[in-house]
């Protein structure tokens, strides 16, 4: 039995319980964030249909034949994921996951925008609104989550913290130093300094509390990894995460995605960055793995037809990746749309929300209620949370 | 130095140079760099890229030796970063840059790295005080922009090239162009719009001097034939279509808009007054898109002269502190280097949008912290300096009694010279 069964059902036991159980409930309802939580962000738009091929769609040959991998069984194939499906074959720590039942790829699945810009999609997704807001939704949801959460709940694994993380509630920040250091004192001064100023102070402020609270938890780490190498970063969100004392919640950023050209080649780069970035992730959390569910997620999928230049263009429709030992995996989620019947006779059309997703997650694993999901997704109430993401 | 020379320096130009003379007349200072030839640092041009490119291609570098194209990419980057340092016209610098980023290409994609000196060389620094719709011609003509945005390639499926081969149109140049070059979003642009003007600039390609030679080349095999319409507008077949499309772009009111508001953004606030925008949006319109005379006009924005509002990015911060400390060119550390390790490398913005000219693009706790190490390791090796003087120097009449009575109060002219370059004052113009 998985051992973690145990644990989120008697959290979400004591949450419900929490008025007539008194004392108890206090401790569950704090098993109840030990449930970890990571959202990767793919900027610049996946292409769904190269990363989870649905190469049993008969009209797959005819619009990007050229950029299908061979089928799976061949050399340098796909890894098939139940016989309509295939995972692109740069991603075989992935393709482990999901033999494992710990990947769930969701698939047809869209923004509730349908914009093709990048910068404007990218605002609505990190916000979870229709329009730029100020605060992202993961930021939106830390604040609501059941137990009030401490200054280090939510951590920004790189050099800035994304709009999804941004909002009221604290972000501890994380990137491996590469400088020399002043000492404790002259730090002091400096933040003295600039205590008063509305945005150099509250920045320096934080990122000192950051500095103590990431540099004592990663004391012992041997080795500096580099700063800009994905792995590296999901591998140190993971040791954090898996802190008793740490985040419970991580963001992290990987590019590379805008694939409008020779996109056979450039795929492999960030599909290979984001494959060991899990793995690593996965192997940082150690046993806190079986309380964690990752989100991956891009802004809008891309053109099902090949471009003129051996690429494809800004889309629709795409997947998202679920993964955790707590998820679902081991198929894939997709009410399939079929390839005969494109979005605006160009795009995968999309069939899932990705807030409903989000909201799956966040209800599901993280127990917001649903008071809180309309909060952080705000005028969603057309996109229930999806059911099913995870083992319950 | 008074406030208003202070601010002309801070402001809009890029940090006063070490003991620089002051202008008597803040305004006309500025006003007179707008005038006159601006030739900037010397470099390689598009043939010499091409040759750099193609010598990687026969012998690849051997690990640990640069290769033709980066020493060529080097070259350029010291040269903008050598001349930002010391130029004499610093207003006329900083539009430069704001035109370069408002027009993007990055080593991203493409080949940009042996390109891109001559770029702003030829497509942005003649026309920075010039006409936008020369500047907006000279950029999607250039074969850095063409391949950067991979135009270079997309192909007409109804041209002679079109009709047998596997390749087509690519979208990327035409809606980056309507979404961040010209009218913006906010214009109303359909998909439709997006891909008649794919159409109209099919053929807008690259030759790489094999068999013509380097530089733009008009490919009428792969151009999409007959007339297109793109926002309404009637664009005719061939070379033409494209320039006519783009003069329509140009005088567009909403890229006046647009321009005027990035304008504003940059040299007023992260927040642009709309009453500020207003003015310089008038300007282009009626100048009809005279960059010289919007540069004029923002010095004359009574907003503009707000001292401090805007927090400087990675690339001005280290312009400012450079300049500030003007060393001598053979103890000048790596400014683009620096650039780099701060979040901010030339040419290597991660989209086609630019940079961010917003302070809270740049205030994280995480990038915050890079630049107070940073300016604790290059104090360390600029301790020969005074702070007291530097910091009297290069913030005069904005130097609080607070940032003076810590750098007095410093054990070390280390600690002095870092809690200068950290003080909230210096970290903003």
């Amino acid at each position: 039995m998985h051992p973690s069964f145990i644990t989120r059902r008697s959290a979400l036991l004591g949450l419900a319980s929490a008025f007539t159980l008194g004392r108890a409930s206090l401790a569950l309802a704090a098993a109840s964030t030990d449930a970890r939580f990571v959202v990767v962000i793919m900027r610049g738009a996946l292409d769904g249909l190269a990363a989870v091929v649905p190469y049993g769609d008969p009209a797959l040959a005819a619009l990007r034949g050229p950029l299908v991998p061979p089928p799976p069984g061949a050399e340098g194939g796909l890894a098939d994921l139940g016989g309509f499906y295939g995972l692109h074959p740069s991603m075989p720590e992935m393709a482990a996951m999901y033999r494992a039942g710990e990947l769930l790829p969701v698939h047809a699945v869209a923004g509730h925008y349908r914009s093709r810009s990048h910068f404007e999609a990218q605002d609505c997704m990190e916000s979870g609104a229709d329009h730029r807001m100020t605060s992202g939704w993961l930021n939106r949801a830390v604040l609501a989550m059941p137990k009030p959460p401490g200054p280090e709940a939510a951590l920004a694994v790189g050099l800035t913290t994304p709009l999804l993380m941004q909002g009221p509630a604290t972000i501890a920040a994380y990137a491996p130093p590469s400088f020399a250091k002043p000492d404790a004192d002259l730090y002091a001064r400096i933040a003295a300094l600039n205590h008063a100023d509305p945005i150099t102070g509250p920045a320096i402020a934080e990122g000192m509390r950051d500095r103590g609270f990431s540099g004592a938890t990663l004391m012992g780490t041997a080795r500096q990894p580099n700063a800009y190498a994905f792995p590296a970063l999901a591998a140190m969100a993971g040791k954090l995460l898996a802190s008793p004392t740490g985040p419970r919640v991580a963001a992290l950023e990987l590019g590379g995605w805008d694939t409008h050209a020779d996109q056979m080649r450039r795929l492999h780069g960030p599909l290979s960055a984001l494959d060991q970035g899990l793995a690593a992730l996965k192997l940082g959390l150690g046993d806190q793995w079986s309380r964690t569910a990752v989100l991956v997620m891009t802004e809008f999928g891309r053109t099902a037809r090949i471009n003129g230049t051996a690429g494809t263009d800004h889309g629709t429709g795409t997947v998202a990746f679920v993964a955790g030992g707590q998820v679902a995996g081991g198929r894939v989620m997709a009410n399939w749309p079929g390839l005969g019947n494109l979005f605006e006779d160009r795009d995968l059309q999309p069939t899932a929300d990705l807030r409903s997703v989000a909201k799956g997650l966040l209800g599901g694993h993280l127990g917001l209620p649903a008071a809180a999901l309309a909060s952080v997704f705000p005028g969603s109430s057309d996109a229930r949370p999806t059911a099913g993401l995870l083992r319950v | 130095m008074d406030n208003h020379a202070a601010q002309a320096m801070i402001r809009f130009g890029l940090g006063r140079r070490g003991q620089e003379p002051l202008p008597d007349d803040p305004t006309a200072w500025l006003r007179a760099q707008l005038r006159g030839a601006d030739p900037g640092p010397p470099g390689s041009d598009v043939a010499q890229g091409f040759y750099a490119i193609r010598l990687d291609q026969e012998n690849k570098p051997q690990p640990g030796t640069p290769g033709a194209v980066r020493t060529l990419f080097k070259a350029e980057q010291d040269g903008l970063v050598a001349n930002a340092i010391t130029t004499a016209t610093p207003f006329r610098e900083r539009l430069v840059w704001f035109w370069a980023n408002h027009f993007t290409v990055s080593l991203r994609n493409g080949r940009t790295g042996a390109l891109g000196g001559d770029f702003i060389r030829t497509a942005i620094r003649p026309y920075a005080t010039g006409k936008f719709s020369d500047m907006l011609l000279a950029v999607i003509r250039h074969p850095a922009m063409l391949l950067y945005l991979d135009n270079a390639a997309s192909i007409g499926p109804n041209s002679v090239v079109g009709k047998t081969a596997k390749r087509g149109l690519n979208e990327n140049l035409a809606r980056e162009c309507l979404e961040l070059h010209t009218v913006s979003p906010a214009s109303g642009y359909t998909q439709e719009d997006v891909t008649s003007f794919a159409r109209v600039l099919t053929g807008w390609s690259v030759a790489n001097g094999d068999r013509a030679p380097p530089g733009f080349l008009f490919r009428s095999g792969i151009h999409e034939p007959g007339a297109k319409t793109v926002l309404g507008h009637e664009v005719p077949q061939g070379e033409a279509g494209g320039t006519d499309m783009l003069a329509f772009l140009a005088a567009h009111p909403a890229t006046y808009r647009h321009l005027a508001t990035k304008l504003v953004q940059h040299f007023v606030a992260d927040t642009p007054p709309p009453a500020a925008v207003h003015t310089i949006e008038a300007v282009l319109r009626d100048t009809k898109g005279d960059l010289g005379q919007a540069a004029a006009a923002l010095v004359g924005l009574p907003a503009a002269w707000e001292p401090l509002v805007k927090l400087r990015t990675p690339q001005d911060y280290v312009l400012a502190v450079l300049r500030a400390v003007d060393l001598p060119e053979t103890k000048r550390p790596d400014g683009a280097g620096l650039m780099r390790a701060l979040g901010q490398p030339l040419f290597g913005a991660p989209f086609p949008i630019g940079w961010p000219d917003q302070a809270v693009e740049w205030a994280g706790p995480e990038a915050m912290m890079r630049r107070v190490d940073w300016a604790y390791g290059f104090s360390g090796r600029a301790a020969a300096l005074d702070p007291a003087m530097l910091a009297e120097a290069s913030l005069g009449s904005f130097l609080t009694a607070d940032t003076n009575g810590a750098i007095r109060g410093a054990g070390s002219r280390r600690d002095g010279l870092t809690l200068l370059f950290t003080s909230p004052e210096f970290q903003r113009r």
